[in-house]
């Protein structure tokens, strides 16, 4: 009763060329491009903050005025948060997710499909604009009045604008994917506390996304309406609040931090479980660790808004929850060490990297706790002290375990081995580089350097420090360089990885490297939560899906009781038509508000022929007219899962 | 240290010793914090590294008993740290109020406008980027914007304030010692945030006072034929569109106030000296100093230029 | 190989109403994701109340409640069909599925038609004052949801009457109704605060 495995492969896989390309719905090949945008967009940043260290490294430096200067950090900000770490977070999810719950594809593919090509449209949007002289200009977030029509009448503030709707639309769909895909397509026999910790992390995150996104597209469309059809939200003349845009912004800007360190988390906590060959100390303390961080992330945003002068008690709830979240934090930290510790440590590349996280994650965390003390706060806030505290916290809570996911990974992603001396070179590169570029950046913030300045005076004395952090820069892209050429060489040149070359213990490293187009020949039930490490070599495997369609097995929420079978969809090209519509929406918008109106027509017509069915599929559900309902009601039992 | 000019870890009044204080608590702490995570880290990894093999669960019990001694430690720690904050944050703001002078601070891209509050009308001042307060005596500001979002910070002295258009916020400051505290806009507002300081001049109330009353003057004839001409210059040209020199019909509120601004050390919200040469240069083409500030360029002769700045200068 | 252990799927059926259909989850998270927006649109309001000490300010007075209280009954009243619409869906009875879907639509042109007068008798304009342009930020995200409702009702019964019709269409029916509930229920506190608020605040 065993599946044909070459018909099962060929329903799986792709067209072939640029048609198969364009259309494919497979979440391997969509992660893919993910991570590979998303490591461009890390790039093009990196280089623009190069420019930036150029024009700091000496007092008065001539090389840019502030033009140029204000939409270099405005556009390197914008990229990284809204274009690199959530992207690239997400993206490794979509890739591993399925594969780690057991499942042949993320639920809604064709959607995941579609976010994949709106990102690439927001990425493509911002950097044309930023080579026409027209990219952001005002900040990463962008405050009103100045980013209102009447202070720069540009076209830069609503360029940011609209490209945060768009990207936006995209992270939300993957979102609603993860959680649905965890949620319905589990192996069976993969309870709650069998889940992989980097899948819990992807869920929390997923939700932080669903509740936080929604916050900055309604900052960004206020402001963007107040500039093109002169509502006034932010017009103090008129009624308005400049600190309404503040409040908007920050509910979604702060979760908006451990939306990316929270997959941070999970990859730490993969990696070291691994690499330590020993289950996770503490699963359920973490996992309700990364809860309890998300919920009472959204209990922080007046942290960024302390100098506005917030009356006592306010700013003393918010500093307290800044404070405490540490605990959760501090709890993760004592359970990866507590694993290490009773462990069997190999020290391979990825946990190189992971003794980075350590060090450099845990300063940015302790500067964090200083922030989030109001005294001090008004004192270095909009300062370098900050620009220090949050590359440490972001670099090092995500940046360092990306690298470490990037080797970790690499092999089940391209089926190839990394080499271990590039990954040290590399590390070390990037480890000096990184501290010697921004740990001097805490002592110029206390030194009375504000940010966002195009230069200073020398009578200042911030020079010497200055050209520190810029020289660090240099060995930062050495090391960066070192990662990609290995990563380049290894495509073709690199060892073969086979299936489980760190023997390590989730489901993705039970299939080929790279995966099967299906993902598994046989998909699995799992009875631990290490499968290759603790499950009996007797363990069900599912039998009975289809392989001459896209058939997938949807499992029951709480118990993972198998529910029913789904035909997927196969490949389409209407998740790129859609999204060459919205996107050619959004651009409109930028210079009329009717463009909303019309531009919904083309949308409308693509996705009535994204969701018109073709004929009646082979999904095995009955064509009409017929006689009785045969699929199942929520309170109906399913028919004959055999074990 | 010494070479630094607007350092938070140098302060000159109480509020800014209070936060040093926390400051320094606070780095302490964090740096054995950081010092034990870290090495637990590291001998987590060389003992799992030596280990022949992995620890079963079952003897979970005392590692589980170490990790909650962490995690209460961390908890113990945090609450401490916030006592100590929460305590800093009430004495940063119990400064009192007997005896204050208050100042009226009104930020503009890109400069600062300082109106010194007075019952009688007739007895305020108005100046521009550079601050003179007594020292001991507490300073009320009371900060507003005429246009974006500006940031007051005075490192030296107290924590920044925001000054948000239709927002009037109030901020307490002190300076316990005579000095010349240089301050900054700590928050973005345009193409010449970087060039947006002004001066906080810490000197005993006799002096402050005399300075006060020397504002409160109209302007000083010039005193030389080439101020003179000078002068011709100034209310004979676009400078009377945005600025004022009590006295004389010249009464533009766009720009700084301009009745005494020989007396002040810096011109340019901090970014040139108050000298012929430099008053001249920016005069004669501001964009060049500042692009993307308020004020145009001129089109004066030299010689026009040099009598102007000569003018100026002597505004004291 | 052979001798493997497996759990044999075959029976299972090739779908499911209501909460085990997957399309169920994602209208779900789509419903989190726009009750969000709706829920800081809704914040908004009320912050930028304690901006103002006149509300509505600048004289104006509060909106008169007709035609919005009108839209409350047309949309609670659409719930019927679209109940019945999801029952008939429910024993896959394609003619009721029909019938009701095509009610739905009037409601659905109902609806949107008292949406149009709503916004030519509201009492003020988005480029008045911050008070104007946060009600028609609120009504017009609504107003978002009721076209989008309708369209793709609209699509959907069209499919039901052309086809391809199968067992599965049954279960979009279901969930386009779950859609429904959401954006008539969303109206509720919308309508409160838009129509209701500046006068008891």
């Amino acid at each position: 009763m065993l599946e044909d495995p070459q018909e099962l492969e060929e329903t799986w896989a792709d067209e072939p060329g640029l048609w198969g390309w364009l259309c494919s719905v497979d979440h391997k090949a969509i992660g893919r491009r993910y991570l590979g945008t998303a490591t461009v967009m890390f790039l093009l940043a990196g280089g623009l903050a190069a420019l930036m260290r150029l024009q700091l490294s000496r007092p008065e430096n001539p090389l840019m005025g502030p033009d140029l200067y204000n939409q270099l950090f405005s556009t390197h900000g914008t990229t990284m948060m809204f274009l690199f770490a959530v992207p690239v977070m997400q993206g490794l999810g979509v890739y591993f997710v399925p594969l780690m719950v057991g499942a042949r594809s993320i639920a809604f593919p064709r959607m995941v499909a579609y976010s994949y090509w709106m990102y690439l449209g927001g990425c493509i949007f911002l950097y044309t604009s930023l080579f026409l002289n027209t990219g952001p200009d005002v900040g990463w977030f962008s405050y009103p009045p100045l980013s209102e029509q009447l202070f720069d009448p540009t076209k830069r503030p609503d360029v940011w604008a609209q490209m945060i709707t768009w990207t936006e639309v995209a992270s939300l769909a993957v979102a609603v994917s993860i959680i649905t895909t965890t949620f319905k397509l589990r192996a069976p026999g993969m309870a709650l506390n069998r889940i992989p910790m980097f899948v819990w992390a992807q869920v929390v995150t997923s939700f932080m996304v669903v509740f936080a996104m929604p916050a900055v597209m309604m900052a960004s469309t206020a402001l963007i309406l107040d500039r093109l059809v002169a509502t006034h939200f932010f017009d103090v003349d008129r009624g308005g609040d400049a600190l309404l845009f503040q409040h908007l912004f920050w509910f979604f800007g702060h979760p908006e931090v451990y939306i990316i360190f929270i997959p941070g988390t999970g990859i730490v906590s993969t990696i070291i479980t691994t690499f330590s060959r020993r289950p996770m100390f503490g699963y359920l303390a973490v996992v309700l660790s990364l809860v309890s961080t998300a919920f009472i992330g959204f209990g922080l945003w007046v942290h960024h808004m302390f100098a506005t002068g917030v009356p006592q008690l306010g700013a003393s709830f918010f500093t307290a929850a800044s404070i405490i979240i540490a605990v959760p934090t501090g709890i993760q930290f004592f359970c990866w060490i507590a694993t290490m510790w009773s462990g069997k440590v190999e020290l391979k590349s990825p946990m190189l990297w992971m003794l980075g996280f350590f060090w450099v994650f845990l300063i940015g965390g302790l500067t964090g706790t200083m922030l989030a003390a109001v005294p001090l706060n008004i004192q270095v806030h909009d300062t370098f002290f900050v620009v220090a505290h949050f590359h440490y916290v972001l670099i090092g809570g995500a940046v360092f375990p990306l690298f470490a996911a990037f080797y970790y990974w690499y092999p089940k992603i391209v089926g190839r081995m990394l080499s271990e001396r590039a990954a040290a070179w590399g590390f070390g590169l990037f480890f000096i580089g990184f501290n010697t570029t921004f740990f001097p950046m805490h002592i110029l913030g206390l030194h009375g350097m504000p940010r966002r300045i195009y230069t200073y005076l020398p009578e200042t004395g911030w020079g010497p420090l200055n050209l520190v952090a810029s020289s660090g820069a240099l060995f930062m892209t050495a090391g960066v360089i070192v990662v990609l050429l290995d990563a380049w060489r290894a495509r073709h040149a690199g060892a073969l990885a086979g299936d489980n070359p760190w023997a390590a213990p989730t489901l993705e490293w039970t299939t080929s490297s790279p995966p099967a187009h299906s993902n598994f020949l046989h998909p699995p039930t799992v009875g631990s939560a290490y499968p290759v490490w603790q499950d009996s070599p007797d363990q069900a495997v599912v039998v009975g899906l289809r392989s001459d369609v896209r058939d997938v097995l949807v499992t029951h929420l709480l118990d993972t009781e198998p529910d029913h079978r789904s035909v997927f969809p196969e490949p389409s090209i209407w998740p790129l038509l859609t999204a060459i519509a919205t996107s050619v929406m959004f651009i409109g918008s930028i210079f009329t508000a009717w463009a909303v109106v019309y531009g919904s027509i083309p949308i409308f017509i693509t996705m009535v022929g994204w969701f018109w069915p073709k004929s009646p599929d082979e999904g095995g559900t009955q064509p009409w007219p017929a006689t009785e309902r045969t699929l199942p009601l929520p309170n109906e039992a399913p028919e004959g899962a055999m074990p | 240290m010494t070479a630094v000019l607007q350092s938070v870890l140098d302060p000159a009044g109480p509020q800014a010793a209070h936060i040093s204080w926390l400051w320094w608590l606070m780095f302490w702490v964090t740096t054995a914090v950081f010092l034990v995570v870290f090495a637990l880290t590291l001998a987590a990894v060389w003992r799992g590294g030596r280990a022949q093999a992995a620890i079963a669960d079952t003897a979970d019990k005392p590692l589980a008993a170490a990790v909650s001694f962490g995690v209460a430690l961390t908890v113990v720690i945090l609450f401490g740290l916030l006592g100590a904050t929460m305590w800093t944050h009430r004495a940063v703001l119990a400064l009192g109020a007997e005896s204050a002078v208050t100042v009226n601070v009104t930020g503009h891209q890109f400069w600062w406008e300082f109106e010194y509050d007075e019952a009688v009308p007739s007895q305020r001042v108005t100046t521009a980027n550079e601050l003179h307060i007594p020292v001991g005596r507490p300073v009320v500001l009371k900060v507003t914007s005429r246009d974006v979002i500006h940031s007051f910070w005075v490192p030296n002295l107290q924590g920044k304030r925001d000054l948000i258009p239709g927002i009037m916020s109030a901020i307490w400051l002190q300076a316990d010692r005579p000095g010349v505290y240089r301050g900054q806009c700590a928050e973005f507002c345009g193409k010449q945030h970087a060039h947006m300081a002004f001066e906080v001049v810490a000197e005993p109330d006799a002096q402050f006072e005399r300075w006060l009353d020397a504002q409160r003057q109209l302007a000083s004839a010039p005193q030389s034929a080439a101020a003179s001409h000078g002068r011709d210059v100034f209310l004979t040209t676009q400078c009377v569109l945005c600025h004022t020199v009590r006295g004389t019909p010249a009464a533009g509120k766009v720009g700084p106030d301009l009745t005494h601004v020989g007396t002040r050390g810096k011109i340019a919200s901090g970014t040139l000296q108050t000298k012929p040469d430099d008053v001249a240069q920016w005069i004669r083409d501001p964009q060049h100093v500042k692009p993307g500030s308020q004020m145009p360029p001129t089109r004066l002769t030299d010689a026009d230029v040099q009598a102007l700045s000569e003018y100026l200068v002597n505004l004291k | 190989m052979s001798a493997r252990a497996t759990v044999d799927v075959s029976r299972l059926a090739p779908g499911g109403f209501g909460n085990r259909s997957l399309m169920y989850w994602g209208t779900l998270g789509m419903c989190l994701i726009e009750g969000t927006a709706f829920a800081l649109t809704i914040a908004s309001y009320f912050y930028l109340r304690t901006r103002n000490p006149q509300w509505p300010p600048d004289g104006i007075a509060p909106p008169s409640l007709l035609w919005g209280t009108v839209n409350v009954a047309v949309l609670l009243l659409s719930g019927i069909p679209n109940q019945l619409a999801r029952k008939a869906a429910e024993r896959v009875d394609l003619h009721a599925v029909r019938v009701w879907l095509v009610v739905c639509l009037l409601f659905g042109i109902a609806f949107n038609a008292v949406r149009v007068i709503e916004y030519f008798t509201l009492n003020v304009l988005w480029n008045t004052d911050a008070y104007g342009s946060v009600v028609w930020l609120l009504l017009s995200l609504h107003t978002t949801h009721i076209v989008t409702d309708f369209l793709d009702t609209l699509v959907l019964t069209t499919l039901m009457f052309i086809g391809p019709v199968e067992e599965k269409r049954f279960v979009d029916v279901e969930e386009n109704a779950v859609y429904w509930y959401f954006v008539v229920g969303a109206w509720l506190p919308i309508y409160g605060v838009i129509y209701w608020a500046p006068r008891l605040i």
